[in-house]
């Protein structure tokens, strides 16, 4: 099958995952945004590796999915600690940071 | 069997060194160390009798051949290459064999004298240090290496005179040794550039301001005229500063404020000899420059003359031998001025012996008078200095409005140990230094045979030589009286300070019930072994018409036997009679003037009192010589006052408007773009989220369409 298609779709879901990223403000729906785009990249790189006959662009997939793991419990016990401070998973009532 | 010669001068340099930086660092970092005052002191003193053994085995080695030790190559730029090397000849082993011998002495006395100072760890450091750096000055080969121990001398100086830095006049006076200093040392360096500007430009190779090259024939030939008339007396200016002559000996009189050792070891016998030591070492430079010669002489014995006479007024027994020191490098300064550079390396070391002796004798007289004020105190003959001191009391207080108030002490203000009108008969309890003393105090007066009486006679004859010779000047006849003058003020000051410490009544309150008692052997010892060496010293150094005169012939030689140090003797013929007749004029001065303190006067019997005849008898010179003819007031209005008040006018609104300003506005700046930038920091996530995909869309572009 023609590579342009699988692309494509990456292009897709990555935009979709930015999209949500920047303006959902439940962040768990944010978090899932992140995965999206993520896969969306496993999605190309494995494309690209099917096309060129090449297998290192799989053997980054794996990389990406470990540390998408290791990301998934950080982020989720961020998200906890979140709610257990402020009772909501809001983005927009978090910004401790303002300068 | 051939000396090892490497290893011989390492053995000379590296033991102070070391032991300076461990004993220093134990003290530093172990405090139950600093408990071991044997231990310290015992050390410290190993580290100078180490390199005192090994002086002494190259000299009875010496072959007679100057030998350089070279070790590394410290600087290389250029036509300069600057190596680590050392010089063991005649004149470096004589200057040595004076700073361990000297040194080693007062090593001993330092761990009596010292005993019980919440300092003693700090203090042999310092010492070892100072003889390390001082080592290094009189061993050099090179100009670099000796302005090393040049600077280094000076550094331990200003350590050992702010060593009591908790009384702020000591680190006062501290200070002034090293500003002073500091404005001699920075005309020795322009010696140095004038030097190496000249000598590269004439020879082919790398330079590195070496006394082989520099002092060679071809060397010497490149300086002539102008550059060596600039050369020496920049280097006589660096002089001045070191060796305390006109104008910048101010700092040598403040120097007392140190400890009475390093009084005597750097402030007399060692550190203030270093430009004489410079100039004999450059002698056949300053052989070149015959009008800084006249320069030289002419203010060595103004300076001799000037100090005489205030030591003459000054009550403080440290002062005295300070202004005795000052007068005594005048003296000095005569002989290398009148080209007799030998002569002065010769007062040098007599001097080296018979102040130090003197200093070490007052050292212990403070030391026992320290005890006796303690005395005085606890029977509370005196009143306690701890806490309440007479100089903080106001002036309308009770104590001064009161006319029946009754001062024990012959002078107004708190009891002084150093102060010479509080002693008085401490013959009796202290036979050994009053010996000591006694012998010290006629060996500077010029007492025959004693070593003061030889070398002092020869400056004289050899200015006499000088102001009589067809080739000479008759001006150096009026140095001549000059210095004859001086050696009977130096006679009637020494002969007063010894009468005032150690003979009549003992002035303190309450002398009946409360004695002087002898110091410890560590003390006394040193004492006896330089006053016998002020005794039999002259001998070395005889006047022609009585016998050969080895030190002329170990520094100076001649043919093959060439020592390093140059001599310019006045081509004349004077008879026998006339030399016996100087000899004895000499001694005769001596004499009337010892005759004159202690007859004349009567300083034994009468005490200070004796010196209400003197006063008199002086007129307007007393009066100008007590107020020290003026040169700290001239200093403070010439310089220091309008530096003050420049930097209080000047510097200061300088610094807060404009430093102060300038950083102050820097901040205001940094601050408001801050109160501008801090707006972006919004604390939303997703709007960092944005930027960074602008950002990215941004590169993006400008990758796919720029």
């Amino acid at each position: 099958m023609d590579l342009s298609w699988y692309l494509s779709l990456s292009a897709v879901l990555f935009t979709i995952g930015v999209l949500g990223v920047l303006l959902r403000r439940n962040v768990i729906v944010v978090f899932l945004s992140i995965e999206l785009m993520l896969n969306a990249v496993n999605l190309s790189l494995i494309a690209f590796s099917q096309s060129f006959g090449d297998v290192d662009g799989q053997i980054l997939v794996f990389f990406v999915m470990s540390v998408a793991a290791a990301e998934a419990a950080v982020g989720l016990a961020i998200v906890i600690a979140l709610f257990r401070n402020t009772l909501s998973v809001n983005v927009d009532e978090v910004s401790l940071f303002r300068g | 069997m051939p000396l090892d010669m490497e290893l011989l001068v390492q053995l000379i340099l590296l033991p102070p060194l070391f032991m300076a930086a461990f004993s220093g660092m134990m003290g530093l970092f172990a405090p139950a160390w600093r408990k071991n005052e044997w231990l310290i002191g015992g050390l410290a003193l190993a580290a100078v009798a180490v390199p005192f053994g090994a002086t002494v085995a190259l000299f009875l080695g010496f072959s007679g051949e100057a030998h350089v030790v070279s070790y590394f190559t410290w600087l290389r730029a250029g036509d300069l290459q600057v190596d680590f090397a050392y010089r063991v000849d005649q004149l470096s082993l004589i200057m040595t064999l004076i700073v361990t011998g000297v040194g080693s002495l007062i090593h001993l006395y330092s761990i009596g004298y010292m005993h019980d100072d919440a300092g003693f760890w700090r203090f042999f450091p310092y010492l070892n240090l100072f003889i390390f750096a001082m080592l290094n000055l009189v061993l050099a080969e090179n100009l670099v290496v000796l302005f090393l121990g040049w600077e280094g001398v000076g550094l331990c100086s200003y350590l050992l005179i702010g060593y009591w830095y908790t009384d702020l006049k000591n680190s006062a006076a501290a200070n002034k040794a090293f500003i002073v200093n500091r404005v001699g040392d920075f005309a020795f360096l322009v010696a140095m550039f004038l030097v190496f500007k000249t000598v590269t430009a004439g020879i082919a190779g790398p330079f590195g301001l070496d006394f082989t090259t520099m002092l060679s024939a071809p060397g010497l030939a490149l300086m002539t005229g102008s550059v060596a008339f600039w050369a020496v007396l920049l280097m006589f200016i660096g002089a001045t500063g070191k060796s305390a002559q006109i104008p910048l000996f101010v700092w040598l009189p403040d120097a007392m404020a140190g400890p009475t050792p390093v009084s005597a070891l750097i402030h007399a016998a060692t550190m203030v000899t270093s430009g004489l030591y410079l100039l004999a070492r450059m002698s056949p430079l300053v052989l070149q420059a015959p009008t800084v010669m006249a320069i030289i002489a002419v203010v060595g014995t103004l300076t001799a003359v000037m100090a005489a006479t205030v030591a003459i007024t000054q009550n403080d027994i440290k002062k005295v031998l300070a202004y005795s020191t000052v007068s005594q490098l005048g003296y000095m300064f005569l002989a290398t001025g009148v080209g007799a550079f030998y002569v002065a390396i010769f007062h040098v070391m007599t001097h080296a012996f018979f102040k130090a002796c003197l200093f070490l004798g007052s050292g212990s007289v403070i030391h026992s008078m320290h005890h006796i004020e303690h005395d005085l105190e606890h029977k509370g003959l005196i009143p306690s200095s701890h806490g309440h001191d007479a100089a903080d009391t106001p002036l309308d207080s009770e104590a001064h409005q009161n006319p029946l108030r009754t001062n024990p002490l012959p002078y107004d203000g708190p009891f002084d140990a150093q102060d010479m009108r509080t002693m008085g008969g401490l013959k009796k309890g202290m036979p050994i230094t009053r010996v000591t003393f006694l012998v010290s105090t006629l060996a500077i007066a010029g007492i025959a045979p004693l070593s003061g009486f030889f070398s002092k006679d020869e400056i004289l004859y050899r200015t006499f030589l000088a102001g009589t010779s067809p080739e000479g000047n008759v001006g150096y006849m009026v140095l001549w009286v000059v210095g004859l003058i001086t050696a009977f003020l130096t006679a009637v000051y020494m002969t007063r300070a010894y009468l005032l410490t150690f003979e009549g009544e003992s002035r303190w309150p309450g002398a009946h019930s409360v004695h002087a008692h002898e110091s410890p052997w560590t003390m006394t010892l040193p004492l006896v072994v330089l006053a016998v060496l002020a005794a039999v010293a002259g001998f070395i150094g005889l006047p022609a018409v009585l016998g050969p005169n080895w030190l002329h012939g170990w520094l100076v030689g001649h043919g093959e036997h060439a020592g390093p140090v140059a001599d310019y003797f006045f081509n004349h013929e004077i008879s026998h009679a006339t030399e016996w007749g100087l000899l004895a004029l000499g001694l005769g001065v001596a004499v009337a003037g010892v005759a004159l303190a202690w007859v004349g006067l009567g300083y034994g019997r009468r005490g200070p009192v004796a010196d209400a005849k003197m006063k008199r008898g002086l007129g307007w010179i007393y009066a100008a010589a007590s107020r020290k003819w003026g040169w700290d007031e001239a200093y403070d209005a010439a310089i220091v006052n309008p530096v003050i008040e420049g930097s209080r006018r000047g510097l200061a609104p300088f610094d807060q408007n404009v430093v102060d300003g300038g950083v102050k506005g820097l901040v205001r700046g940094f601050r408001l773009t801050s109160l501008g930038m801090k707006r972006l920091q919004t604390g939303f996530v997703q709007q960092y989220a944005l930027a960074l995909v602008l950002g990215v869309v941004f590169v993006m572009a400008v990758l796919l369409f720029g």
